[in-house]
């Protein structure tokens, strides 16, 4: 990363912590097995929020992974990282994906928004102050992946894409069935649906 | 997961050296389906090659009039063209019947061609299965079987290919070109292309290993009147108990295939001579060969329900 400061998260410390015993109790017989041994790494330069980092991380560390762990980035969540709850959506180059399937590796490169860079406490993102407006949460967990996939969404909708709903392939309508179709890649374990339906289509202008 | 080492390949040459090199390498593009399965350790490759730079993301018309499709366009890429919505709406609307908006933006053409069974006991590597662990025995006979094969199914294995894409691939009759290891090329008709369980479920495709596939061509347009209709358990973001992808013709002729049935999209072009005969000839044809399970035996009334809807749909 090329910030100079990362601020020490209490996670962080604790990882820490359980690293060193670690390295502490192994014994010096065992340093020379495959299990010490390094697993590959690979690099990869993201382009997160506007700023550019550079991490070389463990080949199996996935966007969500290494946003989380790695930028300290925590509003993409990890809920069933199996790309079933939709918990983890990012945009990447303006397109929403589930961040838990696809490695950071194979984002050398790319530009990625989280639902940090969507707006701040002080200048929300349209999508967030009508979430809060809505009342459009409960537990709250599902929300960033429910507000990065609505922004992804919405400019899909725009840029004319149809769904399974759409009526005529060439002439989708901005509907509540069409929002309801589009975002059933996200999850909400508190079945909030309904306050989120009206957050998206009010920022949508569709008639919920 | 299993550690793996890594690298990204420019060009198709390229993809196929390391893939000769590296011969129990995977190649990696959307992988929505491959990284699941890492993760769960029933896919463990030791080094990925990852695919996605090589430029294989383009629609273009060939001069057969027909399209040929990278095999790295993305599914929501391919659902929206101008040319696949105009002419092929059926592959449209497969696409569009299938998973999420965000696996959509990231999984391809090839990918979703090669992606693996749903069937719950290949996903479970506490419990024996010939498609992941090779003669270790079929859970699925005997257990949890309601959403499994009923056409060309074996003793050892009723999984089903869970893709909606690919069924209206197989009714297009769709052509997947590839580039073997060595740089030789060849062209395999979609009908051909997915293979019947047999002895050797964990064979799933005709590819050879290190084969990349390169694109999908469809023919010229049909014509018609373009539907694809899935039944599943729920509205949206589910896999098909049966899916019909059907195109239909105003002199009461037509293609149908259907999802949800088998290991590959099943089309039987003999019960398509039947279509003006009305939706229960054909699936009378389509379903004779059927073995069922106490628990999958609705299907059968499922598949000629659902293609009496597809006429229905197409008079409307």
């Amino acid at each position: 990363m090329d910030e100079d400061f990362i601020p020490v998260s209490r996670r962080g410390i604790l990882a820490g912590g359980v690293a060193t015993a670690t390295i502490a109790t192994a014994p010096a017989s065992a340093q020379d097995s495959p299990q010490d041994r390094p697993p590959p790494s690979a690099t990869t330069r993201l382009k997160v929020n506007g700023r550019t980092m550079t991490l070389t991380v463990d080949t199996r560390t996935t966007l969500l992974d290494a946003l989380r762990e790695h930028a300290h980035l925590t509003g993409a969540k990890k809920g069933c990282d199996h790309g079933q709850c939709g918990a983890c959506t990012v945009l990447v180059a303006g397109r929403r994906i589930n961040s838990c399937l696809t490695l950071a590796a194979m984002h050398d490169g790319d530009e990625i928004t989280t639902i940090e860079g969507l707006g701040r406490p002080d200048d929300l993102h349209p999508l967030q102050a009508a979430f809060v407006a809505h009342d459009s949460y409960q537990c709250g967990y599902c929300t960033p992946g429910q507000i990065c996939s609505a922004a992804g969404m919405l400019a899909e909708l725009k840029a004319g894409v149809p769904s399974h709903v759409s009526a005529d392939l060439d002439d989708p309508r901005a509907t509540a069935d069409e929002v309801r179709e589009r975002m059933s890649g996200n999850i909400c374990r508190c079945g909030a649906y309904s306050n989120i339906i009206e957050a998206i289509s009010e920022v949508g202008g569709i008639k919920a | 997961m299993k550690p793996f080492t890594y690298e990204r390949v420019a060009t198709p040459a390229e993809a196929a050296a390391a893939a000769l090199k590296n011969p129990k390498a995977r190649f990696i593009a959307g992988g929505t389906n491959l990284l699941d399965l890492m993760k769960l350790e029933i896919e463990v490759p030791p080094h990925l090659i990852d695919i996605n730079r090589l430029g294989l993301d383009k629609i273009k018309e060939t001069d057969q009039g027909g399209l040929r499709i990278g095999a790295l366009v993305r599914n929501t890429d391919l659902a929206a063209d101008r040319r696949v919505r105009k002419d092929y709406a059926v592959l449209s609307r497969a696409l569009l019947s299938g998973a999420s908006g965000q696996l959509r933006n990231k999984a391809t053409t090839a990918g979703n061609l090669l992606q693996r069974t749903r069937c719950p006991y290949f996903y479970d590597p506490t419990m024996p299965c010939n498609k992941r662990a090779p003669g270790s025995g079929c859970s699925a006979l005997q257990g949890f079987n309601r959403n499994l094969a009923i056409l060309g199914t074996s003793d050892q294995c009723i999984a089903t290919h869970p893709s909606d894409m690919a069924v209206a691939m197989r009714l297009l009759d769709a052509t997947v070109e590839t580039v073997h290891a060595d740089g030789r090329t060849r062209a395999i008709p979609i009908a051909s292309f997915h293979r019947l369980p047999g002895t050797t479920p964990h064979i799933e495709t005709d590819l050879a290993p290190g084969e990349l596939i390169t694109a999908v061509v469809l023919p010229p347009p049909l014509g018609g009147t373009h539907i694809y209709r899935k039944v599943r358990d729920r509205a949206s973001y589910a896999f098909a108990l049966v899916s019909v992808a059907a195109v239909l013709q105003r002199d009461g002729t037509g293609r149908a295939a259907f999802g949800g049935l088998a290991h590959k999209p099943w089309r039987v072009e003999a019960a398509e001579a039947r279509m003006a005969q009305g939706p229960k000839a054909v699936a009378d044809a389509v379903l004779a060969g059927a073995r069922t399970t106490p628990q999958n035996a609705f299907k059968t009334v499922l598949a000629e329900r659902t293609l009496a809807a597809v006429f229905e749909q197409a008079r409307a």
